[in-house]
């Protein structure tokens, strides 16, 4: 069940669309935000507010990758992986997080500290390899740099 | 062919269809050209990148560029090649990314050798895998006893999810994640919702989505024998084939025909097949043994010497047809009883209805549209039916209809009609105009303006549409504003309309809402406009059976009569008459006679109560000709030989005529010539024998072959029985023969047992059997219409308006509610059909049952002619006050009338 103060946050942005169904993205951030992530229960509830089916929204949330369809550790870190960090050598910096934190793309460390997810793409190119954690953003990443960026993060 | 331009394809220069889409055009050259995401009913949307073709600027150019076909509108002049070598090479590299997620078990796969992917793989040359690396793998999903799915296999193209929800209207149903992994199937497992999720079989091009049905009694298309058939479960009589092996019935498909189903079925037309194997199947004529009252087997040549005996000491025999059986078959019940003495074995009053219906189309000016044309149509009122459930396919139809208006929009920006994505974005949800008044809530009001009233109400309102056109049609006094407001709306849509369809049936048991239907039709068009006239009737043949010279007199006419001239014997054709009237009154009808002999396929109420059974060979076992609610005369042949004890009730009765002495009967020897008689006695079948080749007919001197050239196994298949082979079938009736041998080439369009060309094995291989993409079969689409509108003569206007519906206190007035899944007699005998059938329940409306402390599934009783019933209770929103909804036809559910005043008492 959504709760009064998502409702309220999702309903407000009703006003700023033609379509209540256009809201969908904005209404799975508002969930997201409260809860960290979106469960299928949550789907149907906000599919139910926006009146469309849970097949629809479900669309929608499992298109974007900023959307988690499931439970996320304290902090996320989106690694990009797209062809220029590629070119630019993001490898060796995914190597190092997956050798230090024990988890691989999708997972969570176990005291829920990290996830790990790949990102297309963070609009850093000139500035490649690039990460983000929780919204912020680190750019031309080597290795050796990592372990400090991870301990802000706690 | 509207504008056509010159095209050169590869230096040969063609005069083509200048609105169509270059891969159209190529395909209806026939020639080949690969191609997943564009379908001829769904347009393009140049998704998978499969129908690169080169594209010249000039004479001169000759590096030329690539371009997908699909996405191409036909310009004059131009020139391209689909041989040039990069277009080849392009091509093949499509497919070799596709195929790197494909997984390599064809073997095991259901689609296999019939796999629109296997074909394009092959056309495209890609024959070698260089790709060494994990495939992406999926879970699949539980779809519901029709659809299997194995994500898998799937190549990205978005047909699926386009069929499901831009062409069918489903909801749940939808393309999930990103990039490499996106994912087609349901939000989490369940059974689809939609009413036509059949289709995803033939729509997929790879084996993700298959037929459930057939898994579980798998046979290779390559392995089956096929007839062309017609759907038997509705009066649409959408086209089928259907496929056997060993005896069994495997599947039906569709088969394509322009002007009626197109490429689609609805799923109880595709699954409700099952019933040709159901346990309940009646394989060899029955004898009622006297003492013990059971029945016993008996061979075919028996059961004739026991019908003679039981006849030859018969004073007067009733016989009793059926809207089930084909024209034949009741005509020769009707040869051999005569007029006098038969009976349509249907409700009084739904004859009644039927038969108004027939004369307002046979003598009024309106034409009925075929499912095609109804698609074209851009304004729509439907009055009363629920077709969903009642006619499925047309509702399938009407939501291509609500398209036409939106699509128009598209001409001015230049974007042809095909472009379907950009026409859906440009379109958005915007819908033609469509009202539908019916007294519960329909699976179409998503995409209409309703109506919810009893039936004289929609009555009323049907009149006042009509009086705002003609004031021949009378005027309607007391109406309430809503009706005004409403009919006001409908009138002004109708005016602007290019082609305005009116839809009415008998659900309702109103002779006024087919009245108002009827005067809204005439009143346009003798307001110099014009308007289709649509009817749906209950049952396969009802409408051959309204057609037909006979007294159309129903069951209880048949009681009546009894009581006045006593009879001895009755024959009953493929009928259970506990369905068509009250249990007492059929068993009393019943206890009247010495000897009931009993015509069917399957065990029933009435096939337990007869003397003798006739084991009556199903749609599969049998040919015949059925009428569809259009008045389209329509062949079915039998797929295969159910042996000797299995026959056509035609021929059943033409060996009991025989038997008894009619030796002029004796003429009558093969299908042909029960219809020629037919069309000889009764002048409106005329023709009807041309429907289809006659059984002479040959190409090159042979047969057309019910089985592909590369069936298997025939020489060892009854090895079990004898290791040699046995002589195959003849089939006496048809210019198809039961094996392989025979004609390889594409037969008429009329008996085609199966599509298949060369390279192309799925059912896509339509294409090659097309004049035009999407139009015509060669030959002509099959079927003749034997109902054309009266013109010049001024319509007779029906003068009666009901009055109002008024609720009472204490009673409630029966509306009944009818199940794509239950309600009818044959489909509900398949397991998958019948896992979908709801349970018995009567309907309230929640106003109702707020004042009556009632809460959903709380069991009530309902007294209804004379009789108590305990039934749990179902809530509705939509239905007016005072009407109750009584599901129709559910195993285990009372016959309560429509129409009828009931009452309930709290338990
Ligand atoms: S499931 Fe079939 S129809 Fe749907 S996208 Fe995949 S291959 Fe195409
Ligand atoms: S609409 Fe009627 S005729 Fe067509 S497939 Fe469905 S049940 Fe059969
Ligand atoms: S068929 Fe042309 S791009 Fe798919």
């Amino acid at each position: 069940m959504l709760t009064e103060e998502e409702k309220h946050e999702i309903e407000e942005e009703f006003k700023l669309y033609p379509y209540k169904s256009a809201a969908a993205i904005e209404a799975l951030k508002v969930v997201q935000k409260h809860r960290r992530w979106v469960s299928d229960e949550s789907i149907k509830d906000i599919a139910q507010l926006l009146g469309i089916t849970p097949d629809e929204l479900d669309s929608v949330a499992t298109f974007y990758n900023l959307i988690y369809r499931k439970p996320v550790g304290r902090n996320v870190i989106h690694i990009c992986n797209s062809v220029s960090c590629w070119v630019m050598g993001y490898e060796s910096v995914l190597k190092h997080l997956i050798d230090h934190l024990g988890i691989t793309y999708g997972q969570t460390s176990s005291d829920g500290r990290f996830t790990l997810l790949p990102v297309q793409c963070l609009g850093t190119c000139d500035h490649a390899p690039a990460l983000m954690i929780n919204g912020d953003l680190y750019r031309d990443l080597t290795p050796d740099i990592i372990n400090s960026i991870l301990e802000k993060y706690q | 062919m509207a504008k056509t331009a010159k095209i050169t394809v590869d230096g040969k220069t063609y005069e083509v269809d200048a609105t169509k889409n270059l891969l159209e055009v190529c395909l209806s050259l026939k020639l080949d050209l690969p191609y997943f995401c564009w379908h001829p009913a769904m347009g393009s949307v140049g998704a998978c990148r499969q129908c690169a073709v080169k594209k010249f600027r000039d004479e001169n150019d000759k590096v030329g560029k690539l371009f997908m076909a699909c996405m191409e509108p036909i310009v004059d002049g131009m020139i391209i090649s689909i041989q040039d070598a990069e277009a080849k090479e392009f091509r093949k590299g499509v497919i070799e990314w596709l195929m790197t997620n494909h997984p390599h078990d064809c073997p095991v796969c259901d689609e296999g050798g019939e796999c629109h992917l296997q074909d394009m793989t092959v056309m495209t040359g890609h024959d070698y895998r260089r790709y060494r690396f994990k495939k992406r793998t999926y879970k699949n999903q539980y779809l519901g006893p029709f659809i299997n799915h194995e994500m898998n296999r799937c190549i990205q193209c978005y047909r699926c999810v386009r069929y499901y929800r831009d062409y069918a209207g489903g909801k749940d149903f939808d393309v999930f994640g990103v990039h490499n992994t996106v994912y087609f199937g349901r939000h989490e497992d369940g059974v689809l919702e939609n009413e036509f999720s059949g289709n995803l079989v033939e729509v997929c091009p790879t084996g993700v989505f298959t037929d459930k049905t057939l898994g579980k009694h798998y046979t290779r298309k390559w392995d089956q024998t096929y007839a062309p058939s017609i759907c038997v479960h509705c009066s649409v009589g959408c086209n089928t084939i259907a496929a056997e092996r060993y005896g069994l019935l495997r599947r039906v498909q569709s088969r394509y025909n322009g002007e009626v189903n197109g490429y689609f079925l609805c799923d109880r037309g595709r699954f409700g097949y099952e019933f040709v194997n159901s346990p309940k199947r009646i394989r060899k004529p029955l004898r009622k043994n006297k003492e013990t009252r059971q029945f016993e087997e008996l061979g075919s040549e028996d059961a004739l010497k026991y019908i003679r005996k039981l006849l030859s000491d018969s004073k007067r025999i009733i016989g009793i047809g059926s809207a089930r059986a084909s024209l034949e078959s009741n005509f020769t019940l009707l040869s051999f009883v005569e007029k006098q003495n038969f009976y349509w074995g249907e409700s009084d009053r739904n004859i009644q209805l039927i038969q108004k219906q027939y004369d307002i189309l046979r003598n009024g000016p309106a034409r009925t549209p075929s499912l095609r044309d109804i698609e074209k149509c851009d304004v729509v009122i439907v009055l009363g039916e629920d077709l969903t459930n009642t006619a499925p396919m047309i509702a399938l139809a009407l939501r291509q209809s609500v398209r036409q208006e939106p699509v128009q929009s598209a001409t001015p920006y230049r974007i042809p009609h095909w472009q379907d994505q950009a026409v859906r974005e440009l379109t958005q949800d915007e819908k033609g105009p469509i009202f539908i008044a019916t007294p519960l809530a329909t699976r179409l009001d998503e995409i209409s303006e309703t109506y919810r009233a009893a039936a004289d109400d929609i009555a009323r309102l049907g009149f006042m549409v009509a009086n705002s056109f003609s004031d021949r049609s009378p005027l309607v006094s007391g109406a309430t504003d809503e009706q005004k407001k409403l009919s006001g709306k409908i009138s002004e849509a109708l005016k602007k309309a290019k082609r305005p369809l009116i839809i009415a049936g008998p659900s309702l048991q109103s002779e006024a809402v087919i009245e108002a239907a009827a005067n809204i039709a005439n009143a346009m068009i003798t307001s110099g406009k014009t308007c289709e006239l649509c009817f749906t009737v209950p049952e396969v043949n009802s409408m051959g059976m309204a057609m037909m010279d006979i007294t159309h007199q129903g069951i209880e006419s048949a009681f009546e009569a009894l009581k006045n001239k006593p009879a001895d014997t009755l024959i009953i054709l493929e009928n259970d008459l506990y369905r068509r009237a009250e249990e007492q009154a059929v068993d009393s009808f019943l206890g009247k006679f010495k000897n009931v002999i009993v015509l069917d396929y399957l065990e029933n109420s009435t096939s337990l109560k007869a003397d003798a059974v006739l084991s009556s060979g199903s749609f599969a076992e049998s040919d015949g000709t059925f009428v569809n609610n259009e008045g389209r005369a329509q062949r079915f042949y039998q797929v295969y030989d159910a042996g000797e004890n299995i026959k056509e009730s035609w021929r059943w009765l033409r060996d009991i005529m025989l038997n008894s002495g009619l030796h002029e009967f004796g003429k009558w020897k093969i299908l042909s010539d029960f219809t020629n008689a037919l069309s000889k006695a009764m002048p409106v079948f005329d023709g009807i024998n041309n429907i289809t080749p006659p059984p002479g007919f040959r190409i090159a001197g042979e047969k057309i072959p019910r089985e592909p050239f590369r069936y298997s196994g025939r020489t060892a298949m009854f090895a079990n029985k004898s290791v040699h082979e046995p002589k195959p079938p003849e089939d006496i009736d048809s210019p198809l023969s039961f094996t392989m041998e025979g004609y390889r080439g594409k037969p008429p369009s009329s008996i085609i047992p199966f599509f298949w060309s060369p390279g192309w094995n799925s059912q896509q291989a339509i294409n090659k059997y097309q004049i035009e993409i999407g139009g015509a079969l060669h030959g002509g689409d099959p079927g003749k219409r034997l109902i054309e509108p009266k013109s010049g003569k001024t319509p007779a206007f029906f003068t009666k308006i009901p009055q109002a519906f008024s609720p009472r206190n204490g009673d409630w007035f029966v509306v009944p509610v009818y199940h794509i899944f239950g309600s009818e007699e044959l489909s509900v005998n398949a397991p998958g059909i019948n896992e979908l059938t709801p349970k018995p329940y009567v309907m309230i409306s929640s106003e109702d049952a707020g004042s009556l402390g009632l809460t959903s599934e709380k069991q009530i009783e309902l007294e209804a002619q004379g009789k108590t019933y305990s039934l749990p209770a179902k809530l509705n929103l939509g239905l007016p006050k005072g009407l109750i909804g009584i599901p129709k036809g559910l195993p285990g559910m009372p016959e309560i009338k429509t129409g009828s005043w009931v009452r309930l008492k709290m338990g």
